[in-house]
């Protein structure tokens, strides 16, 4: 019975939409979170801007995600009442601060701790060697939004790949010690990278049509960058086995709860405070 | 550790057109980091389109001892400012 369907019932295309671009906002605002947790602790003052800098490039990113999130979230007709309290407003705030840990879909990567220096730029270049390639991808998307982000992401996801790829040179050919932390660091955290070229049906809807990069090919394109980068920093390259998984379905690290909590305790103490 | 990393003196150019101009000091390894230390530190507001860095042990300055000899002397020479001179009335368009 047609007639028994609402009008403004999501279609199929919306909740994937949905989660799709949830996906890359967690993404962009996890790893962003991670770097502002340096802020002051970098090894130069120089390089501190420099972070802070790519953590703001990436909040814009993940701001816009979630401001378009809302867009599909609430339907065509943006059903949600203009009184309703500001955790159920499905603006930016919404998505940042009003979600549980759990309903987060960042891949694990993102969230590793900073560790050391080795372990912060490493972490940086194994995101950024996918994300630059992800938003050249994506400035051809059919979606007229998720292409506008895209045409802004991409200059600002080139440069930070330009330099988290010039520290991992630098610092794998650099001193024995040097070397020494980035081995240990590409070791540790290889585990989470096959993480970002999952696929599933979000993903092939999506692709399909167009709106959605194709996985298997950003993955071809990283697996080069990598592999000359690593060559350069005379890094070995680990093996594939033991990757981890869940981050995009929500089962997260320990630490993740506390990076969620740490992140939203000031909105939650203080609802609808504007600054 | 800042001791480690030398000085690099920056020069941005606002835009096209124009010379590039000093902008300040960043410490940096080598010279590609300088000049994103300084794409970081002195292009965040919009302020370039283009950037030099040049170590600042490269640079060779004059003498500040000497500065008298070297400057004093140009203060009275009135006659290199071509507001010095007067126009004879029938040049025209100057």
């Amino acid at each position: 019975m047609p007639t028994d369907t609402h009008p403004t019932a999501p279609t199929d295309l919306d909740s994937t939409l949905l989660t799709y671009v949830l996906r890359q906002g967690d993404r962009s605002l996890v790893l962003a979170q991670r770097l502002l947790e340096n802020v002051a602790h970098s090894p130069e003052l120089e390089e501190d801007m420099a972070l802070a800098n790519v953590a703001l490039d990436l909040i814009g990113q993940s701001r816009l995600l979630y401001t378009y999130a809302g867009q599909v979230d609430a339907g065509p007709t943006g059903e949600v009442a203009a009184d309703a309290p500001s955790s159920d407003r499905l603006d930016e705030n919404h998505y940042a601060y009003w979600r549980p840990d759990t309903a987060f879909t960042s891949p694990l990567l993102v969230e590793q701790p900073n560790g050391d220096f080795a372990h912060l730029i490493t972490r940086q270049f194994l995101h950024d060697a996918f994300a630059a390639p992800y938003w050249q991808a994506m400035t051809t998307s059919t979606d007229e939004t998720l292409a506008a982000i895209a045409a802004k992401a991409v200059k600002e996801t080139a440069y930070h790949l330009r330099h988290s790829r010039g520290w991992v040179v630098r610092l794998g050919d650099g001193t024995d010690e040097s070397h020494r932390r980035m081995q240990v660091a590409i070791d540790a955290l290889w585990r989470f990278t096959g993480e970002l070229f999952e696929r599933d049906d979000v993903e092939d809807g999506l692709a399909q049509r167009g709106v959605a990069a194709d996985p298997t090919s950003l993955e071809r394109v990283w697996q080069e960058t990598v592999a000359s980068t690593l060559a350069e920093a005379t890094l070995d390259r680990p093996s594939d086995e033991h990757m981890r998984t869940g981050g995009r379905h929500g089962r997260h690290s320990e630490g993740f709860s506390y990076l969620i909590g740490e992140m939203q305790s000031v909105a939650r103490a203080h609802p609808g405070a504007s600054w | 550790m800042s001791s480690d990393w030398p000085a690099w003196e920056v020069f941005v150019r606002a835009r096209r057109g124009v010379g590039h101009v000093h902008a300040g000091t960043v410490h940096a390894p080598d010279a590609t980091l300088a000049i994103e230390n300084a794409r970081d530190l002195y292009t965040r507001r919009n302020e370039g389109v283009s950037l030099w860095v040049v170590r600042s042990s490269d640079v060779v300055t004059s003498d500040p001892d000497e500065r008298h000899s070297m400057f004093d002397p140009a203060a009275d020479k009135s006659f290199r400012q071509p507001t010095d001179f007067e126009l004879p009335p029938d040049v025209a368009h100057m």
